[in-house]
Order: C-alpha cells, then structure tokens, then sequence
C-alpha cells in the first residue's frame, strides 16, 4: 500500500508542474502587464523611474527566465504580491482557505443526507412510473443553476432577516451559531446539485448490487428486509457513491466560485474572481494554481480511500503496465 | 437504435419534447417578438407580468420586455452551447483516438496534457481563459470549447482503447486493411455511442457555464441578452420585481433540462448493461 501510495504521490508532480506552466503563461496572455495594472493611468513617471520600475517587474528579463524565478520563489513560498493592496498574496490565500472547507464541507454533508436516503428509495421502488418521476426529479436538481436557486433562498428568506443573516461575515470560532445561520443557504444552494448526483449514483449502484445471487440468498434466509437492505445491499452499493462525492469534493473547493459572490462569502472562489476583476497577476497566478492543486490532491486522496476499502483497484492497476 | 426505441423511452421523450418547443420559441423570434428586447421604455419600468400590457413576464429596470429577452437570448445561450460543445467534442476525440490508437509516447504525452487540463474545475478554467481572451461572445464559446476538450479526450481514447483489442480489428489488420481504414471503418463506429451521451450532457453543462460567466459579467456582455446577464442585473432589483429573477432563471432550468432528460434516456436506450436493469 505504501508503495502505491508513493507512486500516485510521485505521478502527481508533472500534472502540477503543468498546471504551473499553464498558469504562468496563461496569465502572461492576459492584456495588458502587471506594470501597466500597477501604475494605471493617472501616473506620471520619469524614464529613469520606468527603467527602474521594469527592473522591478521583470519586465526586462525572458519569460522562461522570470517563470524559473516565479517557480524557484513558490518552493519558498513566496508567491508574490498583490498590484492592489500590496500584500503578500499566500497569507491572503490561506486566510480564505477555512471559508471554502467549510462551505464545500457544509454542502457535502447536506448532499449525503438528501441523495443517499432518496437513492435507496429510489431504487427500491420498481414501479415505471415512481421510477420516471423519480429519474426526472434527480435530472432536476441537476439542471438548477446554483447561483439562481441561491438568488431566489435570498428572495425567499429576504423576509426573516432574523433568521438569515446577512452582510459582514463572521467566523465560526467568532460565533458558531451566526457562522452555521450563514452558510446554511449558500451550502444548500451547492449541495443541491449534488446531491442529485449522488442520488443518481446511489440508485444505480443498489439497483446492481440488488441483483446479486447473494442478496437472493440473504432474502431466502428470510433475514429481515430492512438488513438486507442496509447490511447486504447499501455496504456494497455505497463505494461508488463515496467515490463520486470525493471527486466532487475537489469541484466543491474551487467552483463555489459564483456562489461565494452571491452571499458575499469571503473564500477562495471570490479571491480569484476579484482577481480576474483587477488584473491582479500574482493572485490570479496563486490562487488558480493553489486552487488547482487542491483539486488534484482531493481526487487523488478520493482515489487512494478507494483503492485502500477495495483491494481490487491496486491489484487492477497493478496489472497495466502504465 | 431507431426512432422507434426512442419513441417508446418516455425520459428521452420528453427531453426532445423540452428541447423541441425551445427551438421553435427561438426561430419563432427571428420573425416576430412581442416586444423590441433591447429597446427601453422609461414609462413602464418593472412592470409585474401581466395580460393588459401585454409584458406576459413583466419587465425589467430599464422598461425592457422580459419575454422579449429570454427569446432573443436563447438564441445566444444555444448557439454558444451547440458551437462550444462542437469545438470541444472535435479537438477533444481528435486528440483521443489519436492518443488511443497510436498508443506509445503520442498516448503517454496528450493524456498528460488532459490531466493537467483536468486539474482546473471547469468554471475556473472558464472564468480565466475569459479573462486572457476578454469578454466577447465569441471568447466564451473557446472558454467553453477548451473546457471540454480534456472530457472528450478521454471518453475516446478510453473507448478506442476497449474496441481495439477485438477480434475483428486484427482480423482486419491481418487482411492487409490500413490504418486509416480500421480507425475510420472498425473503430469510430463502435465508440460513438459513449460520445453521443457525453454530446447531450456537454450541450446542457454548457448552458450553465454560459449563464455561470454572463452573471459575473465575463460572458455576453448587455445590452444584448442573455440568460445569465438578464439575471446578473436582476440582482439589485429582484426584491422588490421577483419576476426579472424568476422567469430568466426558469428559461435555464427547462432547457438543461430537456438535454439532460434526452442524454439519460439515450444512455439507457444504448448502455445494453444498463438496458437489463430496467
């Protein structure tokens, strides 16, 4: 297992080598330098102040030169400040990290707790027309756009201002309470989705497994229909399900992003999005690649609770020569 | 398959019905609108929806009708969903079944490139390559497009990958058959049916990634219309005219549903392994 671990582990570092690439050059793309962002129109300078000026945003130096010098600094972690407020940009970034786990957090539990219980009702109902509706209701949840169902909870609760609080955000060790009132609506608005999903997942992974000789043998024991159900069926049932939530987990961290902008959330999502607003290059470039990394990290912790619950999927890899 | 099939599968059914009334309500609006949707009209400013005025779906901040609008906008939403869905499932299974049949150095260095364009969720990616394009209707059909390349690349390659092996391939190759032909003839064929359902999903996702970058103001720009615009500048008046926010939205919702209704009911007509379940 520890070998397999570190393989995936080493697999990891050209994707995120490439991420960096792509991210650096990306940005490079975006019109308009960093200097032009930084000095705006209103400044005068001299030309001695501009050569001194480019000195300073590598202006006169080759990209591949100054994405080393970027790549060298990030080992250190140093990413660089930010043209609007002149902060470092990795206090920022971390700073903003406990608001985007505990949304993607919040939604997930809220997603398990709707789609598992309606995916095993789901599957058990073998009635054509239950099962239309039911697919329908799933298909549903997966066509809401997240930010209009948040914009219309607002509407809705607009009128218990109590309840809801809204405008400046607090912290959960500040006061939990008035935390939890706030992430309530935006974590529903990102785990309805979802929860879709993992019911659709639920369903068609009990409806394989309640196929199976050894369910029928449970049965004609004449065990009880409800362990049959939860013991027999949902154990083996739930893998795929576990693996779909993890990998939404990774999509959860960084695609709150209009969602965190519609509740005034300060997280990760709204940083870059602020970012791209500004042109504000060396947070646009460390909030994308931190955001990427994470992303890439989830999926592969997702990969590896598999690959340690089911002893197969290390033997299956194993087997390629990849 | 045949239309027959598909006739008697009441999910994907419906789904051409959805999607069937929202292309005929857009050709409808080449012609005839009830309203000019970009012309203002101060004495009617949020209007509730009503018969008399004729506003069916009231109006908006600037007197605009928003029935008017939706029209004119889906016009957009769907041509930016069929085009970028196009560019992606081009590049995307080009690059796949490249990477699949060739195999070796060809495989090994493309499918890297999809991880590492894998590792951005889809809207970040989206939102940047706006930012580095800049905002026009056409960037977001690239953003879009460049989205789904990575999706189509693997659901080819991994399809070429399992048809490959068969029987009638070698026997094909062994009769002298080229390499164009097999690809062309034995192998393309017998991958379309994952990539029919990944076109149907790719179309719906898209609408929401399209509204996803209109409402933060990086995709069509107003005044012309969009889904997600006409909801962005529904935001500072929903309050007190609900309908600016609901009926936009409502537009959203029924046409991603129509193709992810049409794209599972597909799956369940092509998947066999699934067709047993049922």
């Amino acid at each position: 297992m520890g070998r397999y671990i570190a393989k995936r582990l080493l697999s990891l570092i050209p994707v995120l080598f490439g991420v960096s690439v792509i991210v650096f050059f990306l940005v490079r793309l975006i019109p308009g330098s960093a200097l032009q962002m930084y000095l705006g129109t209103q400044v005068e300078a001299t030309p001695l102040q501009m050569e001194e000026l480019k000195r300073i945003f590598g202006e006169d130096r080759p990209v591949p030169l100054l994405y080393a010098q970027w790549l060298g600094r990030l080992f250190q972690g140093d990413f660089g400040y930010s043209l609007r407020t002149g902060r470092p940009v990795l206090p920022d970034i971390l700073q903003r990290f406990p608001i985007s786990l505990e949304l993607t957090i919040l939604a997930l539990i809220i997603a398990l707790a709707i789609g598992i219980p309606q995916g095993i009702l789901a599957s058990l109902g073998r009635n054509p027309a239950g099962d239309v509706i039911n697919r329908m209701i799933g298909l549903l949840g997966l066509s809401l756009p997240q930010f209009w169902l948040a914009a219309l909870m607002v509407l809705l609760f607009s009128g218990f201002k109590g309840w809801i609080p809204m405008g400046n955000y607090v912290g959960f060790f500040e006061h939990p309470l008035r935390n939890l009132q706030m992430m309530l609506l935006p974590s529903f608005a990102i785990g309805v989705g979802l929860a879709a999903v993992i019911m659709r997942y639920t369903r068609n992974s009990m409806l394989e497994v309640l196929q199976m000789d050894y369910i029928r043998t449970a049965k004609a024991k004449g065990l009880k229909y409800r362990v049959v159900i939860l013991r027999h069926a949902l154990k083996n049932a739930i893998l795929p399900v576990i693996t779909v939530a993890g990998f939404n987990t990774g999509y959860l961290l960084g695609g709150a992003i209009v969602i965190e902008e519609v509740f005034a959330l300060p997280g990760m999502g709204r940083l870059a999005l602020y970012a791209i607003y500004q042109r504000d290059y060396p947070v646009i470039q460390g909030i994308v690649l931190v955001i990427a990394a994470l992303f890439v990290l989830v999926n592969l912790a997702t990969d590896l609770v598999y690959a340690i619950v089911d002893p197969r999927i290390r033997l299956d890899d194993a087997g390629r020569s990849a | 398959m045949t239309l027959k099939a598909i006739g008697k599968n009441s999910i994907a059914v419906t789904g051409i019905v959805i999607i069937g009334i929202y292309l005929l309500t857009i050709a409808l609006s080449f012609f005839w609108l009830p309203f000019d949707p970009v012309k203002m009209d101060v004495d009617h400013l949020l209007e509730p929806p009503s018969l008399a005025t004729g506003h069916l779906f009231g109006t908006d901040e600037f007197g605009r009708d928003i029935l008017s609008r939706i029209m004119k906008g889906g016009f957009v939403s769907l041509v930016i969903s069929l085009s970028a869905t196009a560019m992606g499932a081009t590049i995307g299974i080009a690059m796949g079944t490249w990477a699949g049949f060739l195999g070796g150095r060809w495989d090994h260095w493309l499918m890297r490139l999809a991880d590492v364009l894998f590792s951005f969720p889809s809207l970040l990616l989206a939102i940047f390559v706006m930012a580095v394009l800049g905002e026009k209707t056409w960037n977001v059909i690239i953003a879009i497009g460049i989205v789904y390349i990575p999706q189509f690349a693997r659901i080819s390659r991994g399809a070429i990958l399992g048809v490959k092996t068969n029987d009638f391939v070698r026997a094909a190759r062994s009769n002298g058959a080229s390499s164009s032909f097999i690809l062309f003839r034995h192998l393309l064929p017998n991958i379309i049916v994952p990539i029919i359902v990944q076109i149907s999903l790719s179309l719906s996702v898209a609408i929401l990634l399209e509204s996803s970058l209109s409402f933060l103001g990086l995709g069509v720009q107003p005044p012309a219309p969009s889904w997600g615009n006409m909801l962005s500048s529904a935001r500072k008046v929903m309050v007190i005219a609900p309908w600016t926010a609901v009926y936009p939205g409502l537009a959203i919702v029924f046409l991603v549903l129509g193709f992810n209704l049409l794209g599972d009911g597909l799956r369940d007509l092509l998947d066999p392994r699934l067709r047993n379940l049922r």
